[in-house]
């Protein structure tokens, strides 16, 4: 029988109260959100903490609404809702995309945006989305709220900016026009994690890109981003030639490891022709057509 | 800790350990060993039960976590010697051999027929692919459910939905 560790349970009902808690608890309290990450993690004890503080009746923090310029997502928003979001669907379907394939739906109707972006497990699947949109987070304390970019946010694997006496409550996503976007992954079953994955998104202007981002899991530290990609795809016209081009590009930045999901080098491999197809599939998508 | 919640519509207060899973909750505080525990690691779905009506493994769930809302086990499908359309199905169309995933197909299906009473093939593999059946008797679980939806009365009962 596999069970947590002894721990301290606490629920709040508010941000405020949670944060309170957090704060007063210190550094060996952890919030838990839907728990699918953190209590097999607890189970295996590769994570010990003194104290768990549930946030699941913190309501204020599960919703998805757009703004002028921005979708702001709570953080306790559950993959289900992702996934169902008609809303994210529209303006970003690499959502959708990404949620088909995480997990399986009755994960999905625990699991949260807000917890896996803490999980910090390079080969979670909502880093790289997050990423790839260029989103932001609004980190909670009980002197204020800072923003921070997905690139800050992730300090390591299994490491974030959030601090002790802090919490991710808000992640943010810019609205730009002419964009869109796709999710690719291969993995071994159906909802495992993923061999590799990879995220795109592109913005037009006319027959150009005007911006393109790619962002990828399971191939290693701090490549939900990849900056050279964006660099290739500024102000190109898309071509099998560019896809080719940001493909190696995304292979030659990531650091995948040989495990029992597959070689470094058929990971290096998936990594370049993943890219290739989340671009094609986003600058279709963009264009009006559906892919 | 007192944790204090609704299973099959009865309330029950009991004293817990805070690390408590719900699954060991539900079987060996309460008795009710119609929920099975399975892989202890959130793969398999045996140990699926209803929170708030919401399928959900309650091996990665804390009985801690479960105050104040309500669960509905497989024992709480029947009603007055009255099974659930989804047993029917399952007696119907030998939507079993071992069993042992069956309580949490069951309550999977459950949950389904609630949200959408007439799902499509794909739909319900879709909604059940997060459990697995060793015995791979993945078809007739399939046309169990469909036998459900097809004789489902007009009332749904066994379900907070």
């Amino acid at each position: 029988m596999q069970v947590p560790a002894p721990f301290e349970y606490e629920r709040a009902t508010s941000v405020e109260q949670a944060i309170a808690l957090r704060e007063r608890l210190g550094e060996e309290a952890r919030f838990i959100a839907g728990g699918h990450s953190l209590l097999p993690m607890m189970k295996l004890r590769l994570a010990n903490p003194e104290y768990l503080i549930d946030i699941n009746d913190c309501t204020e923090l599960f919703y998805i609404t757009e703004d002028a310029d921005q979708i702001r997502i709570g953080a306790m928003t559950r993959h289900r809702e992702l996934l169902d979001s008609a809303l994210l669907a529209q303006h970003f379907p690499i959502f959708r995309d990404a949620e088909k394939v995480i997990a399986d739906p009755v994960v999905r109707n625990r699991g949260t945006l807000g917890g896996s972006l803490c999980q910090a497990d390079p080969s979670e699947d909502l880093s790289a989305v997050c990423a790839t949109l260029d989103a932001s987070c609004v980190i909670k304390s009980t002197t204020g709220e800072r923003v921070v970019s997905m690139h800050d946010f992730h300090v390591g694997p299994y490491e974030t900016a959030v601090g002790d006496a802090e919490m991710l409550t808000e992640i943010r996503i810019p609205l730009k026009p002419n964009g869109s976007s796709a999710y690719e992954k291969v993995e071994r079953r159906a909802g495992d994690w993923a061999v590799v994955s990879a995220g795109a998104a592109v913005w037009m202007d006319g027959a150009t890109i005007a911006e393109g981002r790619v962002g990828l899991a399971a191939v290693g530290a701090n490549t939900t981003s990849i900056g050279p990609v964006s660099e290739i795809l500024r102000g190109a016209t898309p071509s099998e030639e560019l896809y080719q081009q940001a493909g190696e590009a995304a292979a030659a930045n990531c650091s995948p490891q040989t495990d029992q999901r597959g070689t470094a080098e058929y990971k290096t491999h998936l990594a370049m022709e993943l890219t290739k197809r989340a671009l094609r599939r986003s600058v279709t998508r963009a264009n009006g057509q559906e892919a | 800790m007192q944790v204090t919640m609704t299973v099959n519509g009865n309330e029950v207060s009991e004293e817990i350990e805070p690390r408590h899973l719900l699954v060991h909750f539900i079987r060996d505080q309460l008795g009710l060993t119609g929920t099975h525990w399975g892989c202890d690691t959130s793969n398999c779905g045996t140990c699926v039960v209803l929170i708030d009506g919401e399928p959900t493994k309650s091996c990665t769930t804390l009985a801690a976590m479960t105050g104040g809302h309500e669960v509905t086990t497989v024992e709480g499908l029947e009603v007055d010697n009255v099974l659930d359309p989804v047993q029917e199905g399952f007696m119907q169309c030998h939507g079993l051999q071992c069993g042992f995933c069956t309580p949490g197909m069951m309550l999977t299906a459950r949950a389904l027929l609630d949200s959408n009473p007439n799902p499509s093939e794909d739909v319900i593999r879709e909604a059940i692919s997060g459990q697995i059946c060793r015995c791979t008797g993945y078809s007739t679980i399939v046309r169990s459910i469909q036998w459900a939806a097809e004789h489902e009365s007009a009332v749904s009962i066994g379900s907070p939905a």
